[in-house]
């Protein structure tokens, strides 16, 4: 079975947003849950600014997503664009 | 050299094996070490009922084992397996239930170690409710071994169903990928669900009063830290089950495999965060149990975040099985 040069650049690129996406949700993952266990124990100190804490969470969450999303967006380009 | 279809059946059996019981060796070796660290602590903190703790130490780490043990029989299963048709699409499913269930032991058998050494310490802080703290404990380190069971499952059809006169190109690859997905994907959820599961012995030892409501959050958090490892079971029921047309294109196989890669690693990072959001809401709904509400509220929200990369990487894997 010959294997063609444009036929390994397409197994490659599979094989690299498989890569990008897998690994590159690792870190959002585990930082996204440090950024909660945190909020839920400044919520449990100081309940009374349970709306102001939620607000910062999910603000910080947000910036740690980003990481994810460019994972996202680089395997998208890799499925559909290179 | 040739090498005939039944030599590579049997090379790829062993080396399952022996993936199987070497991964699966890591995480409740692990897990024990930290519940027998806590237990040394609480004895020379409160020597006079060593007794308890000590049995309360054995019966946590017998639960941590069992995924080892799933493991250890996976292994066995593969080392003396009786293939009748040797092909080349039997041994990449082999090889498959051994990464599948090597990989899927690690974080149970971690995440299952915590509950019983915070189980031990919370016995020396108050001996009087040594029971009920044991009785948490059985609960959390249980829910810890499902991502394994999920493993041992998918390794278990890898092994014995017949998937029929499906083409070797690329099927070798989805099963390859089928094993990584739910392999790599059960190691969060695992370590999660045990944050989730320490944090509520040491609560429940602190305040033995907030049990019901610590018991609750914790059940709540365990499940939604499972989430990931039932993305990485789903996505290695399709690409087991799915019939792909027949393609000895190299990118074809490459595309499954890359699907379990994506799945696997992807879940891992979500699994332990959910773990983490629910440990912190545990811990203080034990701490402050008025608010309760107010924390299983901001816990979800956490995790609902925290898991959205998971679902990135469930998208990515389904594009790449269903749409390229």
């Amino acid at each position: 079975m010959a294997i063609e040069g444009a036929e390994i650049v397409k197994a490659a690129a599979f094989i690299g947003a498989g890569l990008a996406m897998g690994l590159g949700a690792i870190g959002p993952g585990v930082g996204e849950g440090m950024v909660a266990a945190k909020a839920c124990e400044a919520i449990g100190r100081n309940p009374k600014e349970a709306g102001l804490l939620t607000r910062t969470m999910l603000v910080g969450q947000a910036v740690s997503e980003s990481t994810g999303i460019y994972s996202l967006v680089i395997a998208l380009l890799l499925l559909f664009v290179v | 050299m040739a090498v005939d279809v039944e030599t590579v059946v049997k090379i790829a059996a062993y080396a399952g094996g022996g993936m199987a019981m070497g991964f699966g060796a890591i995480g409740a070796a692990i897990g024990e070490g930290y519940t027998a660290a806590r237990a040394n602590l609480a004895i020379s903190r409160n020597p006079k009922i060593s007794g308890e703790i000590f049995k309360n130490m054995l019966v946590g780490q017998a639960v941590a084992e069992s995924a080892s043990i799933f493991a250890l029989v996976i292994a066995i299963l593969l080392l003396f397996l009786d293939v009748p048709v040797p092909s080349l699409l039997k041994a990449s499913a082999l090889l498959a239930a051994g990464i599948s269930m090597g990989f899927g032991a690690i974080g149970s058998g971690v995440g299952s170690g915590y509950p019983g050494g915070e189980a031990c310490f919370g016995i020396a802080k108050q001996p009087e409710i040594a029971s009920q703290l044991t009785t948490n404990m059985l609960i959390g380190s249980a829910v810890c071994q499902t991502p394994a069971i999920f493993s041992m499952v998918v390794a278990l059809m890898l092994m014995f169903i017949e998937f029929g006169n499906a083409p070797l190109y690329p099927t070798w690859a989805a099963y390859l990928g089928a094993g990584l997905s739910m392999g790599l994907a059960a190691i969060g959820s695992g370590y999660g669900g045990g944050l989730a599961a320490g944090a509520s012995c040491e609560g429940i030892s602190r305040h033995p009063k907030t049990a019901a409501s610590v018991t609750t959050i914790m059940l709540v958090g365990q499940a939604v830290s499972q989430t990931p490892s039932i993305f990485g079971l789903l996505i290695s029921f399709i690409l087991m089950f799915k019939s792909f047309p027949e393609s000895t294109s190299l990118s074809a196989a490459m595309a499954l495999l890359a699907a379990g890669i994506c799945m696997g690693f992807g879940g891992i990072g979500p699994g332990i965060g959910n773990g983490m959001a629910a440990e912190g809401a545990v811990r203080w709904v034990a701490r402050n149990v008025e608010h309760a509400g107010d924390l299983m509220r901001i816990m979800l929200v956490g995790q609902a975040v925290s898991q959205s990369t998971a679902i990135y990487a469930m998208v990515v894997s389904l594009v790449l099985i269903f749409v390229v």
